[in-house]
């Protein structure tokens, strides 16, 4: 299951509106072991496409680094499906490459109502998880380390 | 001095879990035929028809190979390699 505050569920989606009709992508960092998603980082779609996006190689370089430093992992990875169901296509399974994250997907093609769902996704086999909206993690069990917002 | 080469988690396994390893050559395919002689299966995770697989980033220090080379790119002792996943998908 994803736990996730309701502030990063909502940056997320308004990502996936402002690039609509491309697809937007990001991620959301997280203490590393904590399973717990804290730090929104919307990405460059390289691809600036309607159909495949990419991580801009140099930017992700570089989030990769601050991440390394803050022991940080990416505990989300997202990205939207501007005319499609919100479901993993097969390039998004051949290039799912972090058997810890999970693969949140956001349907923006109605434009009144978003879609949002959450995956695992370990050696091309897609599970869907159920998602939880917090307003805060102070309450949310999300591991072993639960600490209250902002410590 | 050697060049220290930092491995993302899903080709840990190769390394016996560890983030970054060391490695020895002039250029990116010395580099990573040196790996593959001390960590079996990495450089078919990261080379595929003799050019770099399009599932991964490699950046010699902060540069990404792809403008520099390939697997040509040059390299030095004292040089940082970084491979990432690339995160991709349609």
């Amino acid at each position: 299951m994803l736990v996730i505050r309701r502030d990063l569920v909502d940056a997320m989606v308004a990502h996936a509106r402002r690039d609509h009709p491309d697809e937007a992508c990001g991620q959301i960092a997280g203490p590393e072991g904590s399973d717990r998603p804290e730090r929104f980082v919307p990405m460059l779609n390289a691809e600036r496409s309607p159909t495949f996006y990419r991580f801009d190689a140099t930017e992700q370089l570089k989030v990769h680094r601050e991440m390394e430093r803050n022991d940080e992992v990416p505990v989300v990875v997202y990205h939207s499906h501007t005319a499609t169901e919100p479901y993993p296509s097969r390039t998004d399974i051949s290039y799912a490459q972090e058997p810890d994250a999970h693969y949140v997907l956001i349907g923006t093609a109605d434009p009144d109502e978003h879609e949002l769902r959450s995956y695992r996704i370990v050696d091309g086999v897609v599970t869907e998880e159920p998602v939880q909206v917090v307003e805060s993690y102070m309450f949310a069990h999300t591991g072993v380390d639960d600490t209250p917002d902002g410590s | 001095m050697a060049i220290t080469v930092s491995i993302p988690t899903i080709l840990r396994t190769h390394t016996g879990g560890q983030k970054s390893v060391e490695a020895a050559g002039t250029t990116l395919a010395q580099v990573i035929d040196d790996l593959e002689a001390n960590h079996g299966g990495l450089k078919s995770r990261l080379v595929k028809e003799g050019t770099l697989h399009r599932f991964v980033n490699v950046y010699v220090n902060d540069e990404d190979v792809r403008f520099s080379g390939g697997l040509d790119a040059a390299v030095k002792d004292g040089d940082n390699v970084t491979i990432l996943p690339a995160v991709a998908g349609g």
